[in-house]
């Protein structure tokens, strides 16, 4: 396990107005009830020693080795980039957090990582020893939806706030949702909800679906979720569900079992390095030249690693990809700025990463204080954030955000304007007509304290 | 999703897997069966034979350097390693030698990551076995089908070294007792390392064959260790014939299975491994007794 810790200076104009600030806000915001005082909050999780000192401390734990090695890195890189904004009051992180002026409440924010590998078991270790070692007032963590459920699970326990990173099984705010925890990204119903029409509009009704599907919450959500909106209404039938072990070290005998299906359609739900292996190898086995290939939900970097010739004409729903900055001013900002310190385009990790920081760092300042539960109050509170995909807000019963999603359909490689132009964006659909109700997957939120 | 062309698709399927794993196997048991130390680098090789032919295939564009490539600079790493780092564990407990193998494949995948990042690298098929071929019953990719063949060629050179030449002699003698290798004046010091490069050479040609078919990226070889181990203890360790033996076996166990259900084909693996285990403790075609 890696570990590091990073330091900006302090900056002690920042801590006078943040004082200022959060006195402020406990007047400003008389029906949270909140005192002048941080001493006078019962002390809960890691408040108040997390954010006594002069700085306060945020874990983040992601996958740098195995299956999502490389959209780990990616999400990192979006956390780090929001951390940096953050303390040095940058417009980005202004215009989602007006009242941020440099650091959070004038409190400079350090950080630490820590790889999991996609391990639920090692992700819980890493956040746990954040938590009893460095304080940590906030963590964030996912990329697997397995590890994100059990990040509920400890946010719950130890009462520390936990935005996640990606994670885009129906449960992480479904029937494994916490008060703790809040998601930034859409899931499988959602995404279903958003690409299936799309795909009944551009294919039409009645054909055969095989569907390769990664062995835990992720995979089994969203292919449910496919399997259910296309059959259910576009009257698609099933011809065989491949399920397959995250990690996988070979796709041949699923493939075969779906070369010999008679499907016309090949849903890809796999992610990360399986997402790439099982597409290269769909192509080796001829599965491609027969049945096209749709992905549900994005894998970000499969486009880069895979080739455009692949990718090519296939329907996928995505959080975000980056030519939406013609779109979202906020997006622009976000993606030159990435762009400058990384040397390449950002994907949808890093914006999740980034935009979670923010909105914490928005709700801590407008709180005035990080007392868990007023931040919590802050983000239930369904106040509309600006963000790089315009308007969005969480919903107060089971801390989804209500965001758009975009679908996007993969460019010949003759059209790419440049090297990194592979996705077109179709459609941005508004999120909320396309949301399940919230109690439909059996969230039930915990309590406060 | 039982149909008899699936059928015979998925037993070819598990016949032309097997011959990867039994390629990849043969080098961990031979290592194994006549040092006594139970590699766990395997993997971390067998990745840096892809890795090193990927190298060579940037920079030339030729399959066959990029395979001459993979394999003798695992023969060198393989060398290297025994001379600095393992011979020094020969007489020190199984545990330690378990700690410094898993500790230098750590060091290999960190470094190459590194270097590389996690990103898949593609080693393409060369141009005249890329495609996909008819075999009548089915449509399968011409480069595996020439793996198939590379392998059995590559298994046979094996074959002859171990059991028609002298060093051969030498080794298998080393595998049913060193000690009386030793006594009757071999360098039996040399020998393990000529072993343990030619192990490592196994490994890193499995790697660079493989490169085209699985994708690189630096954890490539960590999901290959764990059924290269499942493939040694069926087969029986240190046995040759039983790697061979054990790799078709598994190939064959994780296609058919994921005929019936995709879900238990690991599941299937593991289970007849552990009645491997129970009823023949030395594998299929191992030898009671040895270590």
């Amino acid at each position: 396990m890696t570990q590091r810790v990073h330091s900006n200076a302090l900056s002690r104009r920042g801590l006078l107005q943040a004082s200022t600030a959060l006195a402020g806000a406990s007047l400003a915001t008389p029906f949270l009830a909140l005192p002048a005082l941080a001493e006078d909050h019962p002390a809960i999780g890691t408040y108040p020693a997390g954010s006594s000192g002069s700085s306060v401390f945020v874990g983040i734990t992601c996958p740098r080795t195995g299956t999502y090695a490389v959209q780990g890195e990616d999400e990192i890189k979006g956390c780090e980039l929001a951390i940096e904004h953050i303390n040095s009051g940058h417009p980005l992180i202004k215009a989602i957090s007006p009242k941020t002026t440099k650091g959070v409440l004038g409190k400079e924010v350090k950080y630490g990582i820590a790889d999991d590998g996609a391990k639920p078991n090692s992700a819980v270790q890493n956040i746990s020893r954040f938590i009893t070692e460095n304080k940590a007032v906030v963590f964030t963590g996912g990329t697997s939806s397995a590890v994100a459920v059990a990040l509920n699970k400890l946010a719950q326990r130890e009462k520390v706030l936990f935005m996640t990173s990606i994670s885009g099984s129906n449960d992480t705010t479904g029937k494994d949702c916490v008060r703790y925890g809040f998601r930034e990204c859409f899931y499988g119903q959602t995404a279903a909800a958003g690409v299936g029409p799309v795909l009944l509009k551009a294919f039409g009704k009645g054909k055969k679906a095989a569907y390769l599907t990664p062995d835990y919450t992720y995979g089994h959500t969203v292919q449910k979720s496919m399997e259910e909106y296309l059959n259910k209404n576009g009257g698609w039938t099933t011809a065989t569900n491949q399920v397959a072990p995250l990690g996988a070290p070979d796709y041949s005998s699923y493939l075969l079992n779906i070369a010999n299906s008679g499907a016309d359609f090949l849903l890809n739900i796999n992610w990360g390095h399986d997402a790439v292996l099982s597409t290269q190898q769909a192509k080796q086995f001829g599965v491609l030249g027969k049945q096209k290939l749709v992905i549900p939900y994005q894998t970000p970097f499969l486009a880069r690693e895979v080739g455009a010739e692949l990718t090519e004409g296939v329907y996928a729903a995505t959080d975000f990809w980056w030519t939406l900055e013609d779109k979202y001013p906020l997006a622009k900002m976000f993606v030159e700025a990435f762009d400058k310190k990384y040397g390449y385009k950002p994907e949808w990790g890093a914006n999740a990463c980034y935009l979670q920081f923010a909105f914490w760092a928005n709700a801590v300042e407008t709180a005035g204080t990080f007392y868990p539960p007023s931040v919590i109050k802050v983000l239930e509170s369904g106040a509309k954030l600006q963000s790089t995909v315009g308007e969005v807000h969480f919903r107060p019963e089971d801390h989804q955000l209500v965001r758009p999603v975009v679908i996007v359909r993969g460019k010949k490689p003759a059209d790419m304007k440049n090297k990194e132009d592979f996705w077109e964006v179709l459609e941005v659909l508004p999120g909320e007509p396309l949301m399940q109700k919230p109690d439909a997957f059996g969230c039930k939120l915990g309590e406060t304290t | 999703m039982f149909t008899w062309a699936n059928f015979v698709s998925q037993m070819f399927n598990g016949l032309a897997l097997g011959a990867l794993l039994a390629l990849i196997s043969s080098g961990l048991t031979i290592i194994y069966g006549t040092l006594g130390v139970l590699n766990l680098a395997h993997g971390a090789m067998f990745m840096l034979g892809g890795y090193a032919g990927y190298v060579a295939f940037e920079a030339t564009g030729s399959y066959i350097v990029a395979v001459a490539a993979g394999t003798l600079f695992l023969l060198v790493v393989g060398i290297v390693m025994e001379r600095v780092v393992i011979r020094h564990f020969y007489g020190r407990p199984h545990e330690d030698q378990l700690l410094v193998t898993f500790g230098l494949g750590i060091v290999f995948v960190e470094v190459v990551r590194f270097f590389f990042s996690s990103l898949t690298k593609t080693v393409p098929a060369p141009p005249m076995m890329s495609g996909i071929t008819s075999l009548g019953f089915m449509f399968y990719p011409t480069y595996r089908l020439a793996v198939v063949g590379i392998v059995a060629v590559a298994l046979i050179v094996l074959y002859i070294v171990l059991y028609r030449t002298k060093l051969g002699m030498i080794v298998r003698a080393g595998i049913e007792d060193s000690l009386m290798v030793d006594s009757l004046g071999i360098d039996v010091y040399k020998v393990f390392m000529v072993v343990f490069g030619i192990g490592a050479m196994a490994a890193g040609f499995a790697g660079i064959v493989n490169a085209p078919v699985v994708s690189l990226t630096p954890d490539v070889g960590e999901a290959i260790l764990v059924q290269t181990f499942v493939v040694v203890v069926i087969g029986g360790v240190g046995s040759f014939p039983g790697a061979v033996l054990g790799g078709l076996i598994a190939g064959e166990i994780i296609s058919i299975t994921s005929m019936i259900d995709p879900g238990y084909a690991y599941v299937m693996l593991f289970a007849a491994m552990t009645l491997v285990l129970l009823l023949r403790p030395h594998g299929l075609l191992g030898v009671r007794g040895r270590e």
